[in-house]
């Protein structure tokens, strides 16, 4: 699970600045998208990621059904929160597939509607609303997406749980592998909250600049 | 019939045992998988005997009623465990633990064992380091040493409070090497009910699994008993709630001669009682007298303040408080040995002085300590024996004294053995606190580590071999024969006829009013009439139990009352035994004070002339007198004196 | 103090438990929590009703015999003691106290309270030792050990294999318990020898008996009646991960 999550945690730090530039300069994001078209690297990167994130996934699903097992059929009648015990940290696996869930509207969002469309040969991609748009115009796209509302609060409440997940994953991949102890507990911890609220921060900037955006002009896309 | 013969080597001290080991016979590898021993026990002795007897190659079977062998009550021995290392520089020496370890027994242990015992400490520490005993160390990497009672150096190691811990994990890795290797096999939740005999040899035992009820019988060439003390005789003491004398009791009544049944350790530093429906008391360690001192005020007022609760001790100053051990003792001030301090802590609440509401208590305070060192270095020593204490009190140790009162603890007494620890019964050993071999009527702090260790490791693995040397064309004993039929039926029997009684008291009824008859009377202060008084009370509570006392259940359950009873059907006769052994030695010497035989200062009152022998009883009858054997104790390397601690 | 008690009561392995409600009066806040089961057990002798079965010894806190979930919690409702050291006086009175035995698939329940805790020691058996044989070992000051490390060893030796780690883990994984003697022996030099072989053995006996996969909750540290810090558990991972790349 640690390794595996470290090779998302990297992800997602590289895809969040990608977002970032989105805030500041839609070309510049869309030049970005356009070099992660469907060119031969992106694609091995695309399928290298699709790799990380399932074996995450059916690793998660693996160890807590062994776990589920090794707890046994007969559950204490009463148990309580243990001190010091974060909450997150014994819900990884709802936190997770909260975090899925999000994923795949995600990728119906913005994935299938950019690179799949390149790998499928496609040149134009159409909107709910009936506008057209070329798949490697991602920020008309986001500008799209976060001017509606309810996608605004899926995002944000997916973020959320990527937060929680992240407070608990990334001081744990260092346990996992032997590298904490004692003192660097805290530390660890420490870093694990300001990499998940970065995360969070920087992802939830782009949905909110958007959303706030498209008050500025009502309809369709504008930057 | 059986006869004494200690078999203790010819030729000077220094040299028996090493004459001894040159002597006797040794069992050859392939012989040795042949021979089966059973060791009853996974406390210090019975788990290091069982992993040194499988790593020579032996087949041992090992049996402990707990769930696992590590939770033997070893394990809950604080401080430390002795040894002549003198890597302090203090000028220890074999001879010097010999000599403490014989006058704080108050002269009445074998000299020659006591030596052995002495010799062999040192390569206990070594075997402990290589198996990763975590043994406290100085900032340089070498151990660390502190002082117990009854020494003026510093001869102990320690790790944290939790010495007897550490020591057993180690046994018991030692042991679940052996296991894992299958030369050793082990059982858990087994209790041994009876020793099977067979043509006068020990060749076996009868179990029954404390899960399943299951009456079992196994057979050996050998029997070890490394069962531990018999201390919970008194219903409340620091044994745990398991501990019991019943192994021996029945090797008793098979043969095994018992010695010294009077001779009890009565601790001072444990927490005193605090009502009637306590099941157990609790044991502050010895160490803490390393830099605790013991007081109790000077003044009647102060106590009925502090009694009345309108006073805290730390209220009363230095010039009303009577540190009464460093004023008798000025040489070992608080570290007298464990009967000392024990009595001299009764002494001062006979007169009046106890500091708590049941007026059975005294102040073991660190003030000067914290003072001197800092409570960063105390709370390092005693950190968690400290924690302990308040969790149990809910008083705060750092800010104000414990409150100790002594409490039953360890038995010196034990089944008799020779020189190579083997009982009356050829085939039967018994190492470790189950005997009675070295601390003679009183045992310092740190030996009983000591013993334990010396004799599973060092010291029974060599003398067995003799016996057995003797055994190689025996086959493997047959457990259909008429012995073990009998024994075993002897077994159902007495299990049928407790479930039979029907009675109206419980277990534990009867049990806190035979420790009640024993503390009163056969405690830290006896006479000949509390002797008398004892036995007859003993014989009619024995009666009362057999005639009234309740098991609920079946045998074929895990069922707790019928363990209990069966362990107090053989206190209520081993008590007796206590009473009618403290009634023959006229005398005081270590744990047994007799009233009657004290110096005018109040000290132990030895009569050496005509009591410096091991009493020795056999058992005879379920209503004859035993019969008494003396072995005579002959002391070659010391003088026997009156124990002096003052200066 | 007047409590009312739920008790898990179960007659044997196979059969099916359940709760029962149980009252005792009058008892002293002094009194420890077993004692407490001392008097009603004593109490139901005397109504012709079968005593509670629960495990307990040294009844001072190192045995490690004792074993009851209290009120949720391993060991009861206050930290760093074993249930044998709890007393009355953490409870009010009235209180209604939920008693359960450990509830974890590698602990199946015995009777009543009392569960059977055997895996801990076939993990331990399976490599938690120094292989030395009696006899033949250097002098204890041959080797110097830092008091750092010596101390380290000492902190993961505190285990008392109670099982409260496995029984509190919502994984029921034992590696608190794997990673305290893994550590302790990692910490000093006799034990490195051995310490990859050990390691793995370890690991692999504890899978092999169905204990769960560490999720890092921190909840066994928690619970611990020794305070074992899971910076042990670190170590075991560091200890198996390097003994896997040695393969």
């Amino acid at each position: 699970m640690s390794i595996s999550g470290c090779f998302l945690i990297l992800f997602l730090l590289f895809h969040m600045s990608m977002n970032i530039v989105a805030i500041f300069s839609g070309e510049a994001y869309d030049a970005i998208c356009a070099f992660l078209g469907a060119n031969w690297y992106a694609l091995a990167g695309t399928l290298v990621l699709a790799a990380g994130v399932l074996v995450h996934i059916i690793y998660a699903i693996w160890l807590t059904l062994q776990n589920r097992k090794a707890r046994g059929n007969v559950r204490y009648a009463v148990t309580a929160q243990e001190e010091g015990v974060s909450w997150s940290s014994k819900n990884m696996l709802v936190l997770g597939f909260i975090v899925l869930g999000g994923l795949l509207i995600h990728l119906w969002n913005f994935w299938s509607k950019m690179q799949l469309v390149e790998i499928m040969g496609g040149h134009e991609v159409t909107l709910c609303n009936g506008d057209i748009v070329s798949p490697t115009d991602g920020s008309a796209l986001i500008q799209y997406t976060f001017g509606q509302w309810y996608f605004v609060v899926i995002y944000l409440v997916w973020l959320a749980a990527l937060w929680f997940h992240l407070t608990h994953g990334v001081w744990s991949m260092f346990q996992t592998t032997g590298w904490a102890n004692a003192l660097w507990y805290p530390r660890l911890k420490c870093i694990a909250n300001i990499v998940a609220t970065i995360i969070f921060l920087c992802f939830a900037a782009v949905v909110v600049v958007f959303f706030l955006r498209s008050f500025g002009c009502a309809s369709g896309i504008c930057i | 019939m059986a006869t004494l013969d200690s078999k203790i080597p010819q030729g000077p001290l220094a040299e028996k045992w090493s004459n001894h080991k040159a002597h006797i016979k040794v069992v050859s590898p392939a012989n040795k998988r042949k021979l089966d021993i059973i060791v009853i026990g996974t406390g210090l002795g019975g788990a290091s005997a069982a992993a040194s007897l499988g790593e020579l190659g032996y087949n041992v079977k090992v049996f402990c009623i707990q769930d696992s062998p590590r939770r033997a009550h070893s394990i809950a021995a604080q401080g430390g465990i002795n040894a002549a290392k003198n890597y302090q520089n203090d000028n220890d020496s074999i001879f010097r633990l010999f000599y403490d370890t014989i006058k704080g027994g108050d002269y009445r242990a074998r000299e020659a064992n006591v030596y052995r015992l002495a010799e062999v400490s040192n390569a206990i520490i070594d075997q402990c380091v290589a198996q990763g005993v975590p043994f406290a160390r100085e900032y340089g990497g070498l151990l660390d040493n502190r002082s117990f009672g009854g020494a003026q150096v510093s001869r102990t190691f320690y790790a944290r409070g939790q010495t007897g811990q550490q020591l057993l994990l180690g046994a018991y890795a030692a042991l679940n090497r052996q296991i894992s290797k299958g030369s050793v096999k082990s059982f858990p939740r087994h209790e041994v009910l009876d020793i099977v005999l067979v043509d006068g040899k020990a060749r076996g035992v009868i179990t029954r699994n404390i899960i399943t009820g299951e009456i079992e019988r196994f057979g050996a060439h050998a029997v070890v008993m490394a069962t531990g003390g018999y201390g919970n005789v008194f219903f409340l003491s620091t044994n745990a709630m398991n501990s019991n004398g019943s192994v021996a009791w029945q090797a008793y009544k098979k043969g095994a001669f018992f010695a010294n049944p009077c001779f009890t350790q009565i601790h001072p530093t444990c927490i005193p009682v605090h009502g009637d429906q306590q099941s157990k008391l609790t044991l502050m360690s010895e160490s803490l007298r390393n830099d605790g001192r013991i007081w109790v005020p000077k003044n009647k007022a102060d106590v009925e303040a502090l009694r009345a609760k309108k006073k805290k001790p730390s209220d009363i100053p230095e010039e009303d408080r009577d540190y009464y051990l460093e004023r008798r003792y000025p040489a070992f001030g608080n570290l007298v040995p464990r009967d000392v301090a024990s009595r001299a802590a009764k002494e001062r609440c006979d007169a009046g002085y106890g500091v708590n509401e049941t007026g059975l208590a005294v102040f073991l305070d660190f003030k000067t300590a914290i003072a001197r060192l800092g409570e960063d270095v105390i709370r390092q020593r005693y950190g968690n024996l400290f924690q302990m204490y308040e969790k149990i009190t809910d008083v705060n140790p750092y800010h104000e004294p414990m409150m100790i009162y002594p409490a039953v603890h360890y038995t010196m007494g034990g089944i008799w053995v020779d020189y190579n620890l083997m009982t009356t019964i050829p085939g039967l050993y018994a190492i470790g606190e189950a005997n009675f071999s070295d601390h003679g009527a009183n045992r310092l702090g740190a030996s009983a580590l000591m013993q334990g260790l010396a004799d599973g490791y060092f010291v029974l693995p060599y003398t067995i071999g003799d016996y057995l040397s003797h055994e190689i064309q025996s086959p493997k004993v047959d457990t259909t024969t008429k012995e073990f039929d009998e024994a075993e039926k002897s077994v159902r029997d007495r299990i049928a006829k407790l479930f039979s009684i029907k009675g109206k008291q419980t277990v534990d009824e009867i049990h806190k009013k035979l420790g009640h008859i024993m503390w009163e009377n056969v405690g830290m202060a006896r006479t000949a009439e509390s002797l008398t008084k004892a036995q007859e009370e003993i014989r009619a509570l024995r009666k009362e139990f057999w005639a009234d006392v309740k098991v609920p259940g079946t045998n074929e359950e895990f069922n707790q009352e019928l363990e209990k009873a069966l362990r107090l059907a053989d206190f209520l006769e081993l008590g007796e035994l206590m009473a009618y052994d403290g009634l023959n030695r006229n005398e005081s010497c270590g744990g047994h004070f007799r009233t009657e035989y004290q110096t005018p200062e109040g000290e132990a009152l030895r009569d050496d002339e005509h009591y410096a022998y091991a009493a020795v009883w056999e058992y005879t009858g379920p209503d004859t007198e035993p019969k008494l054997h003396k072995e005579e104790l002959k002391f070659e390397a010391v003088q026997l004196a009156q124990r002096n601690y003052k200066d | 103090m007047n409590l009312k008690l739920k008790i898990w009561r179960q007659k044997n392995a196979k059969a099916k438990g359940g709760f029962e409600m149980y009252h005792v009066e009058n008892v002293s806040p002094d009194t420890s929590f077993l004692e407490m089961l001392d008097i009603l057990n004593n109490n139901l002798i005397h109504e012709g009703k079968e005593p509670i079965v629960f495990d307990h010894d040294c009844r001072e806190g190192i045995c490690g015999m004792c074993s009851l979930h209290i009120n949720g919690h391993a060991h009861g409702p206050d930290t760093d003691i074993t249930t044998c050291q709890l007393h009355m006086r953490k409870f009010k009175d009235g209180d209604t106290i939920v008693i359960e035995p450990w509830r974890s698939a590698a602990f199946p329940v015995i009777k009543d309270l009392a569960v059977d805790r055997s895996a801990y020691d076939k993990i331990l058996q399976a490599g938690g030792f120094i292989s030395v044989n009696t006899g033949g070992v250097p002098d204890a000051n041959a080797i110097p050990i830092s008091k750092k490390d010596a101390d380290e060893s000492m902190d993961a030796a505190a285990c008392i294999g109670c099982g409260a780690c496995a029984a509190t883990c919502k994984n029921g994984s034992a590696m608190l318990f794997v990673a305290a003697r893994v550590s302790s022996l990692a910490k000093l030099p006799q034990g490195r020898i051995e310490g990859a072989r050990r390691a793995k053995a370890m690991v692999a006996k504890m899978d092999e008996l169905g204990f769960g996969n560490c999720t890092n909750t921190g909840a066994c540290e928690a619970e611990c009646p020794k305070g074992i810090s899971i910076a042990h558990i670190a170590r075991l991972n560091r200890e198996f991960l390097s003994a896997k790349f040695e393969d």
